[in-house]
């Protein structure tokens, strides 16, 4: 029996349309959109101007505070505007615009880092190194990583758990970076042990990437500190809470950290932006994205720069096909439909999935029938249904008792619910008003 | 039989003496002094119980009057000034005085100005709708149209327009207990000076985006030109980035800006029609904004040339 977190979760149709095709290079944009606010906690200051010129890798914008990030150019160009553009959220935000300079060759060179094994750094260098190269947890959370890697004296960390999980239908961008760059993550696990004084380390796969499984677990034969999980097949699991019960069995207390109980979890992608960081230099310009969806002809994973409209990426797979009705950025879960797609691709972004007319509509909700459904498949152990109710009517503290700020936002609630009642927008709503409450209260 | 009737009507006799002794007791014992001002104020008060004046009811109210020494930051924004003196007769308490106001909405942005951009399919309700993303059009600052404020409006002041898919105030019966206003998750309505006739000149649009950008997201958006500042004699007008505002205790109704603004976001409510020596510009303008906004349309090509 393959290990699993307890209770609740679903299995929704995997659609892993691109895992057999390779990760792609993208041809560079023309222009790159780089927005200030690609990660929890406060935006970048822009410290270039109109009419700069700017290097691959440049710091364009800094970060300006503890729970921040720098944000470097991901082209050689110049900045042409500083503007206000939709982004992933829905709303407009400040953006760099760069212009790609045509005859600048760094631009068009084949960025080829053969593998490097020994890390001659010590941990305070590894620390350094990660801060400035604006490393935040690709996974989708988008968490400046150095804050997470921070620890205070009090904290014990004992083991590090790197999510390779996946659990989002259509994704595959973790699937084929574990399989091309299984010697890369493996070192970048090296490096965090090193950095951190951890003896042992974890990497959690579900069993549907058993390719995956293999190669990380030839790549590890000779580090005896670095074990592979294999995991059942279930959503969430890639949630950082879930995650660790399904492997360690420890439970992070509620509105805590999973560093409260001596773990800390990184995704394979930010492992792998981590390796090139500290053995390379080379800050986050660019991460792996899969381009799907049921009626895209090309459907594959691409490495795309930060920066590119979506556009440019749709058009890439052979344009929008017909009867699409939504563009998401990220899983089919958890993701969000964008606005138009001139929104650009951020740090977060895994995924882009065109979904079409019939599988994209949300159907009429009814009334709630009481069948529990949402309470069996709550991962967080919460009454879905009740939140909603309570949220709707406007009763938050009764909401905030029932512990409506230790949500997920999963949406196993509102994928099983059988009257289409949208449970994850109330609830998601509620914890909005809860937050601004409890923080007039302090 | 005689010796049944008796018995009963002693028993019920003695039951109704015993029960009266320990309501008699209770009442003595817990006995809870109440302000007798308390019931006079709460009389006088419109017994609406709509939280405009900030406490959960009519009651509540009443005994904040009593029971504070300074009533001059309190207002019963239904009741207006009329309410107020009698309060403060019963009191002997100085009261604030207030001039009354009305609720407007600052977006005239209808279904036919302000084209739809995205379908959004989650809950209709605004304040959920506001937190997933910026609105069905390009426009991030104005309505979307889901009707938050009518639901809360206690005074049936407020419906939705079908055909604009706007709300529309009804002037007459808003009393300004700003419930509409917090409900707003745009912050769209506001409450502004409300005169005898209802007269009001104010911009109807919050579009802080720059001229172009606006104008393409919709067709009445303020664009941000200054001609409104440049003529207004009162300097009532203040520009704010790309967004004009006219101060309403500056502004003297005398509607220059109205005439000036080239996409006609200025929106004037009530007025007479204008004498002027063109008669085929100008339309009757009538009570409802709504009714501004077809009138505004018809004039749009001309204007743009």
């Amino acid at each position: 029996m393959l290990k699993t977190f307890p209770k609740g979760g679903i299995h929704p149709a995997e659609n892993k349309i691109t895992s057999s095709k390779e990760i792609k290079r993208m041809p560079i944009p023309k222009v790159v959109y780089v927005p200030i606010a690609q990660h929890i906690g406060i935006p970048s200051e822009i410290i270039v101007d109109r009419k700069d010129k700017v290097e691959i890798g440049q710091v364009v914008a800094k970060s300006s505070g503890f729970v921040s990030s720098n944000i470097h150019s991901p082209v050689a160009g110049t900045v042409t505007k500083l503007d206000m553009i939709v982004d992933t959220s829905g709303y407009k935000k400040q953006c760099i615009v760069i212009r790609t300079d045509q005859k600048n060759e760094s631009n068009f060179e084949e960025p080829n880092f053969p593998l490097k094994k020994e890390i001659s750094m010590d941990q305070k260098d590894i620390l350094k190194h990660i801060t400035d190269s604006g490393i935040v947890g690709l996974g989708g959370a988008t968490f400046p990583s150095h804050v997470k890697l921070d620890l205070k004296n009090d904290n014990h960390v004992d083991c590090l758990i790197i999510n390779g999980v996946e659990c989002e239908p259509y994704l595959t961008a973790d699937h084929r970076l574990m399989l091309e760059k299984a010697d890369e993550i493996i070192v970048g696990i090296q490096i965090l042990m090193h950095a951190l004084h951890i003896q042992e380390a974890v990497i959690g796969i579900e069993n549907n990437k058993k390719d995956a499984i293999k190669a990380l677990k030839k790549a590890a034969q000779s580090d005896k500190r670095i074990k592979v999980a294999a995991l059942q097949v279930k959503y969430p699991q890639g949630s950082e809470k879930q995650l660790i019960k399904a492997i360690i069995k420890r439970e992070v207390p509620k509105g805590g950290l999973p560093m409260d109980v001596g773990i800390i979890v990184h995704n394979v992608g930010t492992i792998f932006a981590i390796y090139q960081a500290v053995q390379y230099d080379r800050p986050l310009i660019e991460r792996v994205v899969t381009v799907t969806g049921k009626k895209i002809e090309n459907a594959s994973n691409f490495w795309v720069k930060i920066g590119t409209p979506i556009k440019d990426l749709v058009n890439e797979v052979g344009g929008i096909p017909e009867g699409t009705r939504k563009i998401v950025n990220g899983g089919p879960m958890m993701g969000k439909a964008i606005k138009n797609t001139d929104v650009p691709v951020t740090k977060g972004t895994s995924g882009i999935l065109v979904i079409s007319e019939d599988e994209a509509s949300r159907g009429e909700p009814k009334n709630c029938i009481r069948c529990g459904e949402c309470v069996d498949v709550c991962p967080m152990g919460l009454e879905p249904h009740l939140l909603m109710n309570l949220t709707e009517k406007g009763i938050y503290e009764t909401a905030a008792n029932e512990d409506i700020m230790t949500c997920i936002e999963c949406g196993s609630c509102s994928y099983v619910c059988p009257s289409h009642r949208p449970l994850l927008d109330y609830i998601r709503f509620g914890k909005s008003i809860v937050k601004k409450l409890n923080t007039a209260k302090n | 039989m005689t010796n049944s009737i008796l018995y009963s009507v002693l028993l019920l006799a003695s039951l109704g003496i015993f029960a009266a002794i320990i309501l008699y007791v209770v009442s003595k014992k817990f006995y809870v002094y109440e302000d007798p001002l308390i019931a006079d104020v709460d009389d006088v008060l419109p017994a609406a119980n709509c939280g405009g004046c900030g406490s959960p009811g009519c009651k509540a109210f009443a005994q904040k009057l009593v029971n504070s020494d300074d009533i001059s930051e309190l207002f019963c924004p239904v009741g207006g000034n009329d309410v107020m003196k009698l309060v403060s007769e019963i009191l002997g308490k100085e009261v604030a005085e207030k001039d009354p106001t009305v609720a407007v909405l600052l977006c005239q942005g209808g279904c036919d100005v302000r084209p739809k951009t995205t379908i959004y399919q989650g809950p209709r309700t605004c304040s959920i709708s506001a937190m997933v993303y910026g609105g069905e059009t390009d426009c991030q600052y104005g309505c979307l149209g889901d009707g938050d404020c009518v639901a809360v409006c206690d005074f049936d002041a407020m419906y939705m327009d079908e055909s604009t898919g706007l709300p529309v105030i009804i002037s007459d019966k808003c009393t300004s207990c700003g419930a509409c206003v917090k409900a707003c998750p745009r912050d769209i309505i506001e409450m502004r000076p409300k005169n005898k006739r209802d007269l009001k000149i104010f911009v109807g649009c919050l579009n802080e985006d720059k001229g172009g950008i606006a104008k393409k997201a919709c067709d009445v958006a303020c664009i941000g030109c200054s001609k409104c500042e440049d003529i207004c004699p009162k300097d009532a007008v203040i520009m704010t980035g790309n967004l004009a505002y006219i101060d309403p205790v500056l502004c003297t109704l005398c509607r220059k800006c109205v005439e000036v603004c080239p996409t006609h976001s200025i929106i004037e409510t009530n007025f007479p029609p204008k004498k002027v020596k063109k008669p085929k510009v100008e339309k009757p303008k009538v009570e409802k904004v709504a009714v501004v906004k077809e009138s505004v349309e018809s004039v749009i090509p001309k204007t743009d040339a």
